[in-house]
């Protein structure tokens, strides 16, 4: 068992390794891929041990808990773990077609599965510094694949995103620092009993805000967001895919984890922050959309509003809510990475991203065209997708505590959201190409057809699974987020196999 | 900007750097130190070089893209922390061996793996900021 929470972090890093040594060779990128395929396996392996065990823990080096670095899996970290190596090994075929040789030789493949680890280790420790860590590794590694590949532009949006983060990230180790320095302990299941026992709540509450403020930085939540439209669009489709898919949601899956497990003593105030925060960060997102009309961009801006729903999920803290928000982490993962993938073709065919200097898509490549309706509709909440049912629960939860004002941000950002897809679609796939041209999926050569369009039809697959057959997901997401609030078995599993 | 002063000392001083900075890495065990203190010593020996006599020149008295030997730091990281597996022990134990009446660990390994991706991390660094300034 000890190895099955280790190993999805250290096969990326030991992929990292080969791929840039090899970096060189024509074959580097297919290093990568084998390793995000091993990393799909133990994924997996990890999955079913929780699905057996409930939780389960370990202890690096054997340190007992809570002086050694604990890993610790729920049933969130698991399935977060297992998406993202879905998306990994898809981004990582993907990439085999876009990335080309110059950017493999300044080893993009090397840090891509830097990052995929640095994610995964995100998602599995139980220790607030070693949480610190993964988010350095995550810091270091994306500016390196924003850099590589782009031109002016993208080292342009590279230096925003890497000041702001760098913010972000001092500002949590001045938090992790203070919860030491009150505490004494930073290992999050220990930590739980020592701020409720901890005789100044106050300090604790503004503790808490300091780690809300730096993971919103991350999770780009309102108005601490700016920095994600303005360094999205410019690097690799394939490195825009897997941050959308992926890196916002550390922040969000850091904020869901610290606001259940640790900081639940003044809940009136924190959760009360978090809804007004999740509210306005659903609207900005998608209005910042509407005015957009790059293809990425847009998206860039859907990923905000979307990222509004699951902070809503986290501030309601009803298990209806918080299912709801784990559910729609899930869901909104595959959807996000895959629409940036769909952008990525469309790019390569029409020559632009820029929606007034494209089209024709629907005429000259209808397969594009549904792998891009499946997502985009998804995302806007269309039954039978998976983004419908994420929506629903929501909304429902919303309504049930009689946030009715919540309910109707939430339904309004839905409608704006497909007001923004309809743009798309219209500019993009409905009107004829401004130039006449006639973008074939048939004129990308047939090896770059293969790895670009498998890994998208795979994950188009998925959404429309989730949704027709919603039933497992839920139950799966209900447990989750009944762990989530009573995270006693959590707690019990960490400090008991400590005290063997 | 050549420097008199500055290259001829820089001579001692790399030299310095480099031999305490393995002194500090072996120190680390049990006291403070360790790979990564080490490794920060180490590439501020390198940096020196870098500053008396040009990038060019540190490039090659350091033989080795910086890069690799931070990637190699991972490896020898990496290797460390897997050791424990075929023999059972938990992720990243300490594994210790005797080779010719002196004790050997997984440990060491871990601290030297740290020490090289210090240094070649900081002078990836450092290398890239000289030539493009």
């Amino acid at each position: 068992m000890n190895w099955t929470l280790a190993l999805p972090i250290l096969v990326p890093f030991c992929a990292a390794a080969l791929a840039f040594l090899l970096r060189n060779r024509r074959g580097s990128g297919w290093i990568s891929v084998g390793g995000s395929v091993l990393s799909l396996i133990l994924a997996l392996q990890l999955l079913a041990e929780v699905l057996r065990h409930g939780v389960i823990a370990t202890q690096m080096s054997a340190w007992a808990a809570p002086f050694g670095i604990t890993l610790a899996a729920d049933y969130l970290s698991a399935a977060m773990v297992l998406i993202t190596a879905i998306i990994g090994l898809a981004v990582a075929l993907w990439g085999m077609a876009e990335v080309g040789q110059i950017s493999a030789r300044m080893g993009w493949h090397g840090l891509f599965q830097t990052l995929i680890g640095g994610v995964t280790g995100a998602f599995l420790t139980g220790d607030l510094f070693n949480l610190y860590v993964w988010f350095e590794v995550l810091l270091i590694s994306s500016f390196g694949l924003l850099v590589i590949g782009g031109q002016r532009k993208a080292v342009d949006g590279a230096v925003k995103y890497v000041t702001l983060n760098l913010i972000s990230t001092v500002l949590f180790l001045c938090a992790a620092g203070l919860t030491y320095g009150a505490t004494g302990t930073l290992n999050m299941a220990d930590l739980r009993a020592a701020v409720a026992a901890h005789p100044d709540q106050g300090l604790m509450t503004v503790i808490a805000m300091m780690f809300m403020i730096g993971f919103g930085l991350k999770a780009a939540v309102f108005p601490l967001f700016f920095w994600l439209p303005a360094s999205y669009h410019t690097p690799h489709y394939a490195v825009s895919a897997v941050f959308a898919g992926l890196l916002t949601k550390v922040g969000v899956y850091a904020l869901i984890r610290v606001f259940t497990l640790i900081f639940v003593g003044d809940q009136g105030y924190t959760h009360e922050i978090l809804l007004w925060v999740a509210c306005l960060t659903m609207l900005t997102g998608v209005l910042g959309a509407a005015a957009q009309s790059d293809f990425r961009k847009i998206l860039s801006f859907h990923i905000i509003s979307q990222i509004g729903y699951m902070v809503l999920g986290l501030a309601l803290m009803t298990p209806l809510a918080v299912m709801g928000g784990v559910f729609y982490l899930l869901h909104h993962i595959i959807v996000k990475a895959n629409l940036f993938l769909v952008a990525g073709v469309s790019r390569r065919l029409t020559g632009s991203s820029d929606l007034y200097a494209i089209g024709g898509l629907y005429r000259s490549a209808p397969l594009l065209a549904v792998l891009f309706l499946i997502p985009a509709f998804s995302l806007a909440g269309f039954p039978p997708l998976s983004g419908f049912w994420a929506k629903y629960v929501l909304v429902k939860a919303s309504l049930d505590l009689g946030q009715g004002l919540v309910a109707f941000v939430a339904l309004l950002t839905g409608l704006l959201t497909i007001f923004s897809m309809t743009k798309i679609w219209a500019e993009a796939f409905w009107k004829a190409h401004p130039d006449g041209r006639q973008p074939r999926l048939a004129s990308i050569p047939a090896r770059a057809r293969v790895l670009l369009l498998s890994p998208m039809i795979a994950l188009a697959l998925m959404t429309v699974l989730i949704g027709l057959f919603p039933d497992p997901f839920v139950t799966f997401a209900t447990t989750g987020a009944e762990q989530l609030l009573d995270p006693s078995a959590y707690v019990a599993t960490v400090l008991e196999r400590g005290a063997e | 900007m050549k420097s008199l002063i500055l290259t001829t000392g820089a001579r001692l001083l790399i030299a310095l750097f480099l031999v305490f900075s393995l002194y500090v890495l072996l120190r680390g065990h049990n006291a403070p130190g360790g790979g990564f203190i080490g490794g920060l010593i180490a590439a501020c020996g390198f940096a020196i070089h870098a500053f008396a006599s040009g990038v060019a020149e540190a490039r090659r008295a350091l033989r080795v893209d910086p890069r690799v030997i931070g990637v190699l730091g991972l490896v020898c990281a990496l290797a460390a922390g897997l050791m424990a597996w075929p023999l059972g022990f938990d992720p990243f134990a300490g594994v210790w061996g005797e080779v010719a009446g002196y004790k050997v660990s997984s440990v060491l390994l871990f601290d030297i793996g740290v020490y090289l991706a210090v240094v070649g991390g900081i002078l990836t660094l450092i290398f890239a900021l000289e030539e493009t300034l």
